[in-house]
């Protein structure tokens, strides 16, 4: 239908979204998004009704959204290529004047794959909290908050429009937030959950000024729509509409400038950190992107803006994490850093999509192993984050250990695990692309040994630290068999890759690159990597392994370890640049408010009772007085009709 | 035209009087001297009932009622003359001027022409031509003014009822009384002493004697001890001598049958 | 005859009784000057009444009394119970309701 101004298609190269229609098992498609939907509507409408059984249903929905997946993926796969884009239409959302949208769902190999990695890690961690949240007395509606993220996950990577898209976007903004502050007795959990929220927010102006932008530019949402019409668009919109998105991004995948909120959101639950911070949520900002693809591609400023925050982001998030004495921060530095990968990739056009989308799978795996792990540990240390006091655990805890060691390998990019094969791959199509960027991304790499080997020694080996009274236990079968499952996939996740799968399997979504040689032989690039995260580990080796790890942090540090604590500054730059402008702006306002807009407002009324305080001096309480005025009245009154009558 | 010439300045007079005196009693005789020449100029006017009805009801009814009410609240209470408002008399009495002369000036500028007079009026007599309005025309004011005074009435009642904070005290708690007072404090059991008795004065200012001859403070009422005018009971016994020398004097006109002349005269004098 | 005089008169009585009202502190002689403001507005009706020929402004006097009497019965028992709480009769002394 947009046959006639598509030409311009063929030329750059792009994919057009262009799905059929449902059939088969396919058509299930809606119930993936209904399941934990109504999971979470049950759970939270239910009230304590619910209370007995409710995280079993919360566990088997998700399970059973992820055995749709499957079929659907299967099914999927049994297609030809061309064919694998389908579209399934439920009803009219919105239908006012020139704008339609409808309610609808589109599954294509990109959505599928994060429909595997939703579902699947979604599912392993629902069945991990039932035991990690077995004493909490408020487990119901934790499983129900659960349950709504992942319906608006589905919905936010299923929606065939960005108004759909924004609708799940929201909706997991939501969740998230209810989630941070699933705890919210303790201040410091509501404040990081309001925290989330509100620089969320400010992502969130990216995304509907992008989907207004869109809509006055195409008249459409649709991803259809938009592909088949984006070339007609001027650069300058494209930029606009690409930073646009960026700026969502930033938002939801705690990029830099938006990063802040992500090491406190480590507030929340672990398997919350694990789901949302680690494996999903935070990677829909690459989705985004990823997604955007046609838009970008005719965006080149906004592409290279990309790159610049993906590359700030991950040598940010990296140095976050080696100073960091909390195991979950650490584990949130990590994150950001990785995500910075992604969007790195993601930045990095046709050549970067599928690695993106790659990393991100492997990511998921492995990031949630870990981050279980490091709820496992916590929930054998009585709920202590601080690594300093942990140490030598892999006794106590032999299946978290090894589980979280495979997380380790995998993240590292120790050869064969499959944290190797993604980030390689991005590494080596970043210095293809631009070699700063790349030795950057190498360095990002260095830096991701020193951390991840400092978070293991300090954890697991080195002397025992944690005092007599911590009896730290393994975790029990329901949360230990997760760990395994996630386990083996960190280290097989690479299997993707055999025989460029996983970018042929992408193709229909995100196209081809054209074939280059890259400066630097692939083999070069893999043993240069491998020689950086060696350096990385023997250097934590040395700094940290070697020496005796006090118990308390030591203060006299350098300038640089001081910055890395503080989130290197990230607060402190969001209230200098945001909040005291804000804060100054609000106290002007209210000013202008208070002695302007209710000076004129109230001057009215204490001009009338200071008036009326002298007046009523006049009511002396004398009824002579009163007799004398009444006196003067009837004068007035004589005189009056006098005037009137004789004059 | 001359009984109004006669009366008018009595009536200003008497008007002005009541600003003046500082006495309310003295007020209240002077508004009846308002009233009564108010009465008789009603007379001339040819209002013989309004005659009647004025010094009936104004003059003696309401006029007693003002009176009785003075006699209450204490007859000697009189106004100070410092004023306690600020510059309320001097404004009062300018207000007034201002007010009368105004009234006197509009007055002057119209002619009211000779008067129609009553006569057709009150043809068949004043007050059957009153009854036949009255009860015809202002019958409905008639009928609300009787709610008027009921209403008034029962508010009178009201207001000067006193309610009663403790049952009435029977006679024989009265009595019981008595004797507690008389165990506790040693007050007198019985009743007060009557006033002295005497040969030639039994009123009460003479008080009694007690055995020793002195007077007793008991038995003479408290307000003629404060109005000074209590004889001296053993003064009256001063003059006894001569008494006796005109009795004994007597004592052979007694024989003859002739009664104490002297003593009634001497009383007389007093 | 005309009614002239007896309406003057009733108008220098009336204002006499004014001031008195304003100018007297005794309840019950401020009572008595409004007794004597009513009775200078009776002259003047009955002097009308004989001016214009007709009954009608000796009827209104009449309800006048009738409405002084029972003004005055209310008045001196609210006097009364006055002078009974405050041992006053000063109108004056019945200031507190003011500002």
């Amino acid at each position: 239908m947009y046959a006639d101004i598509t030409a311009w298609h063929d030329a750059v190269n792009i994919p057009l979204v262009d799905p059929t229609s449902t059939n088969g098992v396919l058509s299930l498609i809606w119930l993936v998004i209904a399941l934990p939907l109504a999971g979470a509507a049950i759970l939270l409408l239910g009230g304590r009704f619910a209370d007995k059984w409710g995280h079993l249903l919360g566990t088997a929905l998700p399970i059973g959204s992820f055995l749709i997946s499957l079929l659907m993926f299967i099914s999927l796969i049994g297609k030809d290529s061309g064919d694998r884009q389908v579209t399934q239409h439920l009803w009219n959302w919105v239908d006012v004047g020139t704008f339609h949208a409808g309610f609808d769902l589109l599954y294509d190999p990109l959505s599928a794959l994060f429909l595997m990695l939703i579902t699947g890690v979604g599912s392993l961690i629902h069945v991990y909290s039932i035991g990690y949240m077995e004493h909490d007395p408020r487990r119901r509606r934790f499983f129900g908050y659960l349950n709504l993220f992942v319906a608006a996950m589905l919905m936010l990577v299923l929606s065939e429009n960005y108004l759909g898209m924004f609708l799940g976007w929201e909706g997991v903004g939501l969740a998230s937030y209810l989630l941070i502050g699933f705890w919210q007795h303790k201040p410091t959990a509501a404040a990081a959950a309001k925290k989330a929220f509100v620089i969320n927010r400010v992502g969130d102006i990216g995304m509907s000024l992008a989907i207004a932008l869109m809509f006055v530019t195409f008249g459409t949402t649709s991803f259809t729509g938009v592909s088949h019409l984006a070339g007609g668009a001027t650069d300058n919109t494209l930029n606009a509409l690409g930073l646009l998105l960026l700026l969502a991004a930033c938002g939801k995948s705690a990029q830099v400038p938006l990063q802040s909120w992500l090491l406190d959101a480590m507030e929340g639950p672990t398997p919350v950190s694990a789901l949302i911070h680690a494996a999903t949520m935070v990677t829909a900002g690459v989705y985004l992107i990823v997604r955007s693809n046609f838009i970008f591609e005719l965006a080149p400023e906004a592409q290279t803006a990309v790159v610049i925050v993906a590359v700030v982001t991950l040598l940010w998030g990296a140095i976050i994490g080696c100073a960091k004495d909390d195991i979950k921060k650490a584990l949130a530095g990590s994150t950001m850093s990785q995500i910075g990968y992604m969007m790195l990739g993601a930045g990095l056009g046709p050549a970067g999509y599928a690695f993106a989308i790659f990393h991100l799978l492997t990511h998921g795996f492995f990031k949630a192993n870990m981050f279980l792990g490091a709820g496992s540990v916590m929930h054998g240390m009585n709920d202590d984050v601080d690594m300093r006091r942990y140490g030598a655990i892999r006794h106590a805890m032999p299946v978290t250990f090894l589980t979280f060691a495979m997380g380790y390998l995998a993240i590292i990019g120790f050869p064969g695990f499959s944290g190797f094969w993604s980030k390689d791959k991005i590494i080596e199509t970043a210095l293809a692309d631009n070699w700063i960027v790349g030795l950057l991304a190498l360095l990002g790499a260095g830096i991701t040994g020193f951390y991840m080997t400092r978070l293991m020694l300090m954890t697991f080996l080195t002397n025992k630290r944690w005092k007599e009274d911590v009896h730290p236990h393994e975790s029990p079968a329901v949360m230990t068999i997760p760990l395994i499952v996630l386990a083996a996939l960190s280290v097989l996740g690479g299997v993707m890759l055999a025989g460029n799968w996983i970018q042929d399997f992408l193709a229909p979504v995100v196209g081809v690159a054209p074939h280059e040689d890259p400066p630097i032989p692939a083999l070069g690039v893999t043993l240069l990597a491998v020689l950086v995260v060696a350096v990385g580990v023997a250097t934590a080796w040395f700094l940290v392994g070697k020496r005796e790890i006090p118990l308390t942090a030591p203060q006299d540090v350098s300038f640089a370890t001081t910055a890395a604590r503080r989130d290197l500054y990230g607060d402190a730059i969001n209230d200098e640049l945001v909040v005291r402008p804000g804060k100054g702006l609000i106290t002007a306002l209210l000013g202008i408010d208070r002695y302007g807009v209710d000076g004129v407002t109230t001057g009215g009324p204490i001009a009338v009772g200071a008036v009326a305080g002298q007046l009523r001096r006049v009511q002396n309480g004398f009824v002579r007085s009163y007799a004398l005025s009444l006196l003067g009245g009837v004068l007035l009154v004589v005189l009056a009709l006098l005037v009137v009558n004789v004059g | 035209m001359i009984a109004f010439w006669i009366l008018a300045p009595i009536m200003v007079l008497a008007a002005l009087g009541i600003l003046f005196v500082r006495k309310a009693v003295h007020a209240a005789l002077l508004l009846a001297v308002v009233m009564m020449s108010l009465a008789v100029l009603y007379l001339v006017l040819e209002a013989p009932f309004l005659f009647a009805v004025q010094i009936i009801v104004y003059t003696g009814a309401i006029l007693m009622l003002f009176l009785f009410v003075v006699m209450l609240v204490g007859v000697d209470a009189s106004d100070s003359v410092v004023e306690t408002i600020r510059g309320q008399r001097v404004m009062a009495i300018l207000a007034g001027l201002v007010l009368g002369l105004v009234l006197v000036t509009a007055l002057g500028q119209i002619t009211l022409g000779s008067a129609v007079g009553l006569g057709d009026a009150n043809s068949g007599g004043n007050i059957q031509a009153l009854a036949n309005i009255l009860f015809s025309r202002y019958v409905f004011a008639f009928e609300t003014t009787s709610a008027l005074l009921i209403t008034a009435a029962v508010g009178a009642m009201v207001l000067a009822h006193r309610e009663r904070l403790d049952p009435k005290p029977t006679q024989a708690q009265l009595a019981a009384q008595r004797v507690r007072d008389y165990a506790a404090k040693g007050l007198h059991l019985g009743p007060l002493p009557p006033p002295g008795v005497f040969a030639r004065h039994n009123a009460v200012d003479t008080p009694a004697l007690l055995p020793d001859g002195t007077a007793s403070q008991a038995s003479i009422s408290r307000v003629l001890a404060a109005r000074g005018t209590v004889r001296s009971a053993p003064a009256l016994a001063d003059d006894i001598e001569g008494v006796q020398q005109s009795l004994e004097s007597l004592g052979d006109d007694a024989a003859r049958g002739q009664g104490p002349a002297p003593a009634n005269t001497e009383e007389d004098d007093r | 005859m005309t009614a002239t005089p007896y309406v003057v008169l009733s108008a220098i009585i009336f204002t006499i009784g004014c001031v008195g009202v304003l100018t007297r502190r005794n309840a019950i002689v401020v009572f008595m000057c409004v007794e004597l403001m009513l009775n200078a507005s009776n002259l003047a009706l009955v002097a009308f009444a004989r001016q214009h020929g007709n009954l009608d402004g000796q009827i209104a006097a009449f309800f006048v009394m009738v409405v002084a009497a029972a003004e005055v019965v209310v008045g001196l028992a609210i006097i009364m119970t006055i002078f009974r709480t405050r041992r006053s009769a000063s109108v004056d002394d019945a200031s507190l309701l003011k500002y």
